[in-house]
């Protein structure tokens, strides 16, 4: 990506890759919600939607990182300032 | 001086037959959540696994080794004394000495076999089967029996949700012999020495791994090493009419049909889901499932398989094979 994506455009490519991986619609897909408890993803899933979330944003997201990602809004600022 | 002489090969080399051997004891999801904090969704959600066999007091990995070759040899039409060479895949023998190929080469009655255990292991039976065909096509071997066993059973602490729901007991066996058209191709193999802690044993000598970093691991870098054991035996993806990954988790498997497909394999391409019945077994996984899906009639004589093995170390060995 050549440009640094807004944070809407990191939610709406998060969205989409949480759409693949975990079956959730990609609506469902907000800042406040928790991966865990509300969208119901688990550990795998996660490692997952990190891989995809690394090719599509140009970003490193650590194994050891994943833990701190509690909500998506927590993905979109980490992605935000790593990217 | 005069040169040496060396062994005479031959050109190709393939799978003759193949066995297996799994314990009496199932184990289903619920007897599970009996002993520790799980359930049968959670168990399948993560894993892919509905039950696995746990070995009993009689079953070793000697013993499971010696019925699973013992029906290879039987099913590729030949006696122990066609054979020269055991090699047994396995990471979990409590005492090192004597060797369990040893143990397999004499209970089995192959005399004076050249024996020996190699340790890769999940990648145990990819390793040990690229060792054999190398053998076999320089001279070096007529025949060699190949087998994948292991008793995780023994390693894994009974209580640990993360392990325990995962690992179980088998052995899976191939003979490899001589062929005018290769039916082995040429192995894949390696090692991700940066990952070496990923996947270990603790202490009290139990089994332990970083489940995420295995798991990003194996679902982003195998597909590639098969795509590379492809392109060694001259072959696309859509040539693949069997995808035999190591049995780690049905999730791993399916991540890698999925970008297999992604570059050219069909949609038709069978792939092995033994883990659901069978667990995770280690280097018996790969033999095994072959074994299972052609006693069910879903892999057939002459089509071509991909073989990948991953684990520990992290290892990785794929190859291209002809079933037989």
């Amino acid at each position: 990506m050549a440009e640094k994506p807004t944070d809407e455009e990191i939610l709406a490519g998060l969205a989409e890759i949480v759409e693949e991986v975990a079956g959730v619609e990609a609506d469902e897909v907000t800042a406040e919600k928790s991966f865990v408890d509300d969208l119901d993803i688990d550990s795998l899933s996660m490692v997952e939607i990190a891989v995809q979330a690394e090719d599509r944003f140009e970003v490193k997201i650590p194994d050891a990182e994943l833990a701190n990602l509690k909500t998506v809004g927590d993905a979109v600022t980490y992605v935000s300032k790593n990217a | 001086m005069t040169a040496l002489r060396i062994a005479t090969g031959v050109p190709g080399t393939r799978i003759l037959g193949i066995g297996s051997a799994q314990p009496e004891n199932v184990v289903t999801n619920d007897d599970l959540s009996k002993i520790m904090d799980t359930n049968d969704e959670w168990i399948r959600e993560r894993v892919g696994i509905v039950e696995r066999r746990f070995a009993g007091e009689k079953d070793t990995v000697v013993s499971m080794a010696v019925e699973a070759g013992s029906k290879a040899i039987a099913a590729a039409g030949l006696t122990p004394a066609d054979l020269d060479t055991v090699i047994v895949a396995n990471c979990t023998t409590i005492a090192p000495i004597p060797n369990a190929a040893a143990q397999v080469a004499d209970l089995i009655g192959i005399k004076a076999a050249g024996g020996f255990d190699l340790n890769a292991a999940c990648a145990g039976f990819c390793y040990a089967l690229g060792v054999a065909s190398d053998l076999v096509r320089s001279g070096s071997s007529k025949r060699a029996l190949v087998i994948g066993s292991e008793k995780l059973s023994d390693i894994v602490d009974p209580t640990d949700r993360s392990t325990a729901i995962i690992f179980a007991d088998a052995a899976g066996a191939a003979v490899v012999g001589p062929s005018d058209e290769p039916g082995i191709g040429p192995v894949a193999w390696g090692t991700a020495g940066d990952l070496v802690d990923m996947i270990g044993m603790t202490e009290e000598r139990n089994i332990y791994q970083e489940g995420q970093s295995v798991f990003r691991w194996a679902t982003t870098k195998i597909a590639p090493i098969a795509m590379q054991a492809l392109d060694l035996a001259g072959l696309k993806p859509s040539d693949i009419d069997v995808l035999i990954p190591h049995q780690a988790n049905l999730r791993i498997v399916e991540a890698i049909a999925k970008k297999l497909r992604k570059e050219g394999a069909r949609e038709d391409m069978v792939v092995a889901d033994d883990i659901v019945t069978s667990g995770n077994t280690s280097s018996a996984s790969v033999p095994m499932a072959m074994d299972h899906m052609r006693a069910a009639g879903r892999i057939h004589s002459g089509d071509v398989a991909l073989l990948i093995g991953f684990g520990a170390g992290l290892s990785y060995a794929g190859q291209v094979v002809v079933c037989p």
